[in-house]
């Protein structure tokens, strides 16, 4: 969060490039944030787009620090407008305060009144011309080299980062960039500001140390090729798709295969096809997919067959706000089934864990044969972030798999863990129907009362006897005090707990990983010594605090901070909620 | 179909078979069609184990628990979509999916039309008896208009009937046949063709009700075997299709599209790909 003391410099810096779809902006934050990532930093950018396809208005939010970043901030450093009027359409978005400094082309005419009474330095910042003086420069490339001036950043990482992005596109498209960015950078350099980071160096690249320019939709991809994913059915949907078009190439490489269906429920249909046949198989989607999918997910409940849907939550209902961030799937994820269905439902809380929940929610679906939906958001999935190298948790598919003789082989044998042997197509004799109808042991359909209630025994018996670990929460820090979040909710709940610590008050962070199956007794030792809770989440109708509620002990003393979609939850609003109990 | 055959003791076809007692009619059409699998996968000699057979709902789709192979008996209209799965998962096994009218082209007609155009290597029998009978005979996407034998549509659907053969033409099957289920040999020699042939093949069998559509036994007088062989362009075959009466019998239709083209082998580790994330 940028709330730096007067005279300390800065912990945290952020800008917004904002202007209309052709200006480049999302260029700009892109390369600022590899140029930080450079210059030895971390980083986190964020994007919105006006409602057109192409075009329209568009902008970038990149936040930079020298500590790893887990939120969106409360306001913004730097403000480059483009054009007021593309600028005008994220006004909600752009906080602005009287430390902030607004860089515009005098020739887009005076501020407008909204920005004017932030009281931030309104400076000019002939764009156009200095482009013009360039040949091939581009308003965007001097915006970048005045940015990375104001915060500090080398110069050489900067102009190092436009070559490796553009070197390709040979020496004329370069230098026009390169120029540009030096000319900004010179800008730059002549505004007196306090967004400068005290110290920033190239970044040394080690074999221990690497840092990663990663988005949440990427993490997932990759979370699901380290456990073994590799086959993938697709149907493209906002935010989910990137999920999907980083694994079509990437799958391929390590020997998968991505296909694209013909709709959601073919998708959800075809994944569990691949898993039947042995192949640790997902899909991801977003709420509209979701709800279609929901027939398909009770399929793999009944038929004990392995899946992995990916949930990227958007704005609902209905078609909703496609491209914003909301957690309201919450709901249908837990209870969207018919029947008595008992499955996995998980949420990512960083742009990194999308790696790490990925991963865990792929081994957790073959090891209990069963469906697992994974719960991430368009504010995890679409942002990008400088992280640390992400350690290999080494969770891999390890399917319970039979090796039948000719005695006969029962595919849904009751068995103490609930888990049974699976036999995969090829293997002799261990020829079986997985089925949707309620069936008996080996498999053969049945209604019969006997049947259906040690099939739905078993079914929860292997969710509820397993021992999933310390990774069924984040549980951070100690207090009588404590925020019970989840999901992309946990950043900015995160970066308030530590300015609340930083002001001398400990508050407990308690971020629940795994919603189902419910971790009754875990939750109930997480919470010994807690004595009042705020409860945070981004929905109006409160799907989270409803679900703790409805399962868990909660003390007296609850408060709940819901926020829906568009805007993020801010943690200066969190911090708020804990401040002003 | 490019699957090895393995060195074994010759399988019939009642080895194709499980114990399980089939819930159909007495004199259902389906029965038939069962025993054509059977006798086609013996005459292939594929191992059971080789097999895969996978259904949506009604009562042609109770198909795969009498069987011995490996079956899936998945959800309304969905079949194709969880057969092109395991098939591109599994290239190495024989898929057959298998189904009713109602469940293959009004509920799961997307997935007919796209598993037609995307040529994976499946074969598809659809037992076609005009009919939805599991729920005690509503009229499907195929019954005649006029037809007023259901409760749902007292006066006939006034709709006219879907044309499985020409819209798997149109939407680009490779393979189109029809059998009648009063002819198992006739439809076994299909399946056999069917299941050799490198890409979809759609098999539509006219397999009589006897429950709800006990005209349809007439059938039997009424089919007959096409004396042309098989069309193999797509205007002939369409003109063909268009003016047939809907009881010719034989393969209609084959072409030598490329079937899907499946995954090349791995060249990376997970550990080499997620280099490309490091700054």
């Amino acid at each position: 969060m940028s709330s730096n003391s007067k005279n300390d410099a800065p912990v945290t810096v952020s800008v917004t490039f904002a202007g209309s779809g052709g200006a480049g902006v999302m260029t700009a934050g892109q390369m600022l944030l590899d140029a930080a990532a450079q210059s030895d930093l971390y980083g986190f950018m964020t994007r919105s787009l006006g409602p057109q396809i192409r075009g329209g208005e568009a902008a970038a939010f990149v936040r930079l620090s020298p500590r790893e970043i887990v939120s969106v901030g409360n306001w913004f450093d730097l403000l480059f407008a483009f054009d007021w009027v593309s600028t005008q359409r994220f006004k909600a978005e752009i906080g602005l305060e009287e430390r902030s400094i607004v860089l515009t082309d005098p020739d887009n005419g005076e501020a407008p009144d909204w920005i004017k009474a932030t009281g931030a330095k309104i400076l000019d910042m002939p764009l156009k011309k200095m482009a013009a003086e360039i040949p091939g420069g581009r308003p965007n490339m001097i915006a970048l080299g005045a940015c990375a001036a104001l915060f500090g950043l080398p110069r050489d990482a900067v102009l190092g980062t436009v070559e490796h992005a553009l070197g390709k596109k040979g020496l004329e498209v370069l230098k026009a960039s390169t120029d540009a960015v030096a000319a900004g950078f010179a800008f730059g350099e002549g505004i007196e500001a306090r967004c400068r980071l005290k110290r920033t160096r190239r970044y040394v690249k080690t074999v221990q140390n690497s840092r990663w320019n990663i988005s949440g939709n990427e993490a997932c991809g990759l979370g699901a090729i380290r456990a073994g994913v590799r086959f993938v059915a697709a149907y493209p949907i906002t935010p989910a798709t990137e999920v999907l078009e980083w694994m079509a190439p990437n799958l391929e490489k390590v020997g998968g295969h991505l296909v694209q269906a013909e709709d959601e429920l073919a998708s959800i249909n075809m994944a569990i096809g691949g898993s039947f046949g042995g192949v640790p198989s997902l899909t991801a989607t977003a709420g509209p997919g979701l709800s279609l999918m929901t027939e398909s997910i009770g399929l793999a409940v009944a038929s004990e067959t392995p899946v992995v849907l990916i949930d990227v939550q958007r704005g609902g209902p209905s078609t909703g706000i496609p491209t914003k961030s909301e957690q309201v799937d919450l709901n249908i994820a837990l209870y969207g089934l018919h029947g008595d269905a008992p499955h996995l439902v998980t949420a990512t809380n960083s742009v990194a864990d999308c790696l790490f929940t990925t991963q865990w929610s792929v081994y957790l679906a073959e090891k209990l044969q069963t469906a697992a939906i994974v719960l991430t958001d368009q504010m995890l999935g679409q942002t990008r972030c400088i992280i640390d190298q992400p350690a290999d948790p080494c969770f891999r598919a390890d399917r319970l798999v039979a090796e039948p003789g000719p005695e006969g082989y029962e595919r849904y044998k009751v068995t103490p863990s609930g888990v049974s042997p699976m036999a995969i197509p090829g293997t002799p004799d261990g020829e079986y129907v997985a089925d949707g109808l309620e069936h008996n042991q080996k498999g053969t359909p049945s209604s019969q009362a006997e049947h259906h209630l040690e099939q739905l025994e078993k079914r929860q018996r292997k969710l509820m006897a397993f021992n999933f670990g310390k990774h069924w929460a984040d549980i951070e820090g100690e207090g009588e005090t404590a925020i019970i979040t989840w999901g992309s909710s946990t950043g900015p709940s995160r970066e308030a707990i530590g300015h609340a610590r930083r002001a001398g008050h400990e508050v407990k962070l308690i971020s629940i990983r795994l919603l189902a199956p419910v971790q009754y007794e875990r939750f109930r030792q997480a919470m010994e010594g807690v004595k009042r809770v705020l409860v945070v989440e981004q929905s109006h109708s409160q799907q989270f605090y409803h679900y703790l509620f409805a399962h868990f002990d909660l003390p007296d003393d609850v408060k709940v901070y819901s926020q829906p979609g568009p805007l993020p939850i801010r943690p200066a609003k969190v911090l708020h909620e804990l401040m002003n109990w | 179909m490019a699957t090895a055959v393995k060195e074994k003791a010759q399988l019939e076809a009642k080895d194709y078979r499980s114990d399980t007692k089939p819930v159909w009619c007495p004199g259902c059409g389906d029965y038939s069609v069962l025993s054509s699998i059977t006798k086609a996968l013996a005459e292939l000699g594929l191992p059971r184990e080789d097999v895969a057979i996978i259904s949506g709902i009604g009562c042609s789709s109770r198909i795969p628990a009498y069987t011995s192979l490996y079956g899936f008996h998945t959800v309304h209209g969905r079949a194709l979509a969880t057969a092109t799965g395991l098939k591109l998962a599994r290239p190495d096994l024989t898929v057959l999916v298998a189904g009713g009218d109602g469940d293959g082209f009004s509920i799961g007609g997307n997935h007919f039309l796209h598993a037609c155009r995307r040529n994976v290597d499946l074969t598809y029998i659809v037992m076609d008896n005009e009919v939805y009978g599991m729920t005690k005979g509503q009229a499907s996407p195929t019954t005649a208009p006029e037809w007023e034998g259901s409760k749902l549509t007292p006066h006939g659907t006034g709709v006219s009937p879907f044309q499985p053969c020409a819209v798997a033409l149109a939407a680009g099957a490779s393979f189109i046949a029809r059998g009648f289920a009063g002819d198992p040999n006739g439809v076994t020699k299909l399946i056999v063709d069917g299941i050799r042939h490198p890409g979809f093949a759609f098999i539509q069998v006219l397999s009589p009700c006897v429950t709800y559509r006990p005209e349809e036994k007439a059938w039997k007088e009424m089919v007959h075997a096409t004396k042309a062989a098989p069309a193999c362009n797509l205007a002939e075959a369409g003109e063909r299709l268009m003016g047939d009466d809907g009881l010719t019998t034989g393969v209609l239709y084959i072409s030598n599209r490329a079937p899907y083209k499946l995954p090349p082998a791995a060249r990376y580790t997970p550990e080499e790909i997620e280099r490309a994330f490091e700054v």
